[in-house]
């Protein structure tokens, strides 16, 4: 696969069909794979990487690199194209500026569930028949293959391409996913749990902004939270309150813009499972509004941005009962 | 279930009431020397449209015990259609901060047109005593801005 890619960026490099190719490069340590852009097929050779750690979705990156001279190549998995087509939608990325390889998607690997195992000190992870055999600077670990699938693509909702202008391997289709069955559990749950469990959750969060930073919904200039003035732009001097805020504020902005591509989860240093909130709008929206999925295509409404006239009223939130 | 801190407990009840229907239909009420409970503050917006998820946690934060968003009722919105998009987005947000744990009966949405001075009447009284029932917000305050 990855050295079909590599062919191909150089073909179209070559015959000028783009000029700049953006895909993974290795970092330090093998795991932590970071995208790229490459401008010649030396850089190419030397560098670009496709392997179970390529999770980052570059759909967001393009954004500022459509808006440069020239075409650029990006591959991207099934769940990208969804970003992709998302900001497409919101007119944020000018499409004759890429050239767009579909390329299969995961189980891509999480190097921060290996290292949760006790495993540290990792040089590299080759997988062995769906095993992980890990060498570290301690001797030889090994793990099933499966355990180390990171929490976005254990829940996968589609193998299907929604935009591309060439594919390398086939198609998938869009899958039956258990995503909501976290927020089902939770929502069964007492309002006195569930404010327990979040107050526990959210109380880890640093303000890293990496869950924002890395969302491909979240791509406005200015940010509410970038005002000095909010009282939320650092933790140091925050009260329990502005996480909620935050929070609260940050899955309602791109609630029916969200793909759920899953970044937000995947990059949380402090492992807080943001997917959650996306999911509860994700799942509110569907059964109040009818199915819909940010991405899929680019005509249909944000149901954020529609109504209907026999709309529910929110009054079915308070019908739930009292507790 | 939040226990009452204290016996005399009075909530703080931020009203927003768009400007051509509700805040009529609360001038409408005075008007008509109905009384509704003075521990409603309202809050004018041009339309309810205009109230922005955070305007409703800052509410929160500032003291607030209990938020209502009071509008023209679905199809008479002033700038037609605002009250719409109100109902969509104020429903998953509510939906949302059940889902965070915050207690339901603090947040609500009432359609009250500017006929209507009796129902603001009743629906604040309705609402600041559920809240009341409720006792002080404690979920969803900011400690910093606590009155002492
Ligand atoms: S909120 Fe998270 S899952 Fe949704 S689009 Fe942004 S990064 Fe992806
Ligand atoms: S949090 Fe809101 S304002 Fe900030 S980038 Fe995301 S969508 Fe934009
Ligand atoms: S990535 Fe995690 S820790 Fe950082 S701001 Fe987001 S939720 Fe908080
Ligand atoms: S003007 Fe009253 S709801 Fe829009």
């Amino acid at each position: 696969m990855q050295e079909k890619m590599k062919q191909r960026a150089k073909e179209l490099l070559a015959d000028g069909t783009v000029n700049r190719v953006m895909g993974w490069k290795k970092g330090e340590f093998g795991y932590d794979t970071t995208p790229a852009v490459f401008r010649s097929a030396e850089e190419i050779d030397k560098y670009f990487v496709c392997d179970d750690f390529t999770n980052s979705n570059l759909s967001k990156l393009l954004v500022k690199e459509s808006k440069k001279d020239g075409v650029i190549l990006a591959f991207l998995k099934p769940c990208d194209t969804y970003s992709f087509n998302q900001l497409l939608k919101e007119h944020r990325i000018d499409r004759e500026k890429v050239y767009i390889i579909g390329i299969p998607g995961g189980p891509k690997l999480d190097a921060e569930i290996i290292k949760s195992k006790g495993i540290t000190g990792i040089t590299g992870v080759k997988n062995v028949n769906y095993t992980l055999v890990i060498d570290t600077i301690y001797g030889e670990e090994k793990m099933p293959f499966y355990e180390a699938v990171s929490v976005k693509c254990k829940s996968c909702k589609s193998k299907k391409h929604v935009i591309y202008d060439e594919l390398i391997g086939d198609d998938g289709d869009i899958l039956e996913s258990d995503r909501f069955d976290e927020v089902e559990k939770l929502e069964n749950m007492t309002s006195r749990e569930r404010f327990d469990f979040w107050q526990r959750e959210l109380s880890k969060c640093i303000r890293c902004n990496a869950c924002k930073n890395v969302c491909p919904a979240c791509t406005c200039e200015k940010c509410v939270f970038d005002n000095p003035k909010s009282g939320i732009e650092n933790k140091a001097v925050s009260d329990s309150f502005e996480e909620k805020l935050f929070h609260i504020i940050r899955a309602f902005h791109v609630a029916g813009r969200c793909t759920d591509c899953g970044e937000c989860s995947r990059v949380c240093p402090q492992n807080i499972p943001l997917h959650l909130l996306n999911r509860k709008f994700i799942k509110d929206i569907n059964s109040l509004y009818g199915e819909y999925q940010a991405g899929a295509d680019l005509d249909t409404k944000n149901p954020l941005t529609d109504y209907s006239t026999d709309d529910c009223e929110p009054s079915i939130v308070h019908e739930r009962g009292v507790e | 279930m939040q226990v009452n801190d204290s016996k005399n407990f009075e909530p703080v009840i931020a009203a927003f009431c768009c400007n051509w229907c509700s805040y009529a239909g609360a001038d409408l009420s005075g008007t008509n020397r109905l009384s509704y409970p003075t521990n409603v503050k309202i809050i004018r917006v041009p339309c309810s449209c205009r109230v922005n998820p955070m305007f409703i946690l800052r509410a929160f934060q500032r003291g607030a015990d209990g938020v209502i968003i009071c509008g023209c009722h679905p199809g008479d919105c002033h700038y037609t259609s605002g009250n719409y998009f109100t109902r969509r987005r104020i429903t998953l947000l509510y939906s949302m901060l059940d889902f965070l744990g915050i207690e339901r009966n603090r947040t609500r949405l009432e359609w009250v047109s500017a006929a209507e001075g009796a129902k603001f009447a009743s629906v604040m009284e309705q609402f600041t005593e559920d809240v009341r029932k409720l006792g002080p917000n404690r979920r969803l305050e900011d400690l910093r801005c606590r009155k002492k």
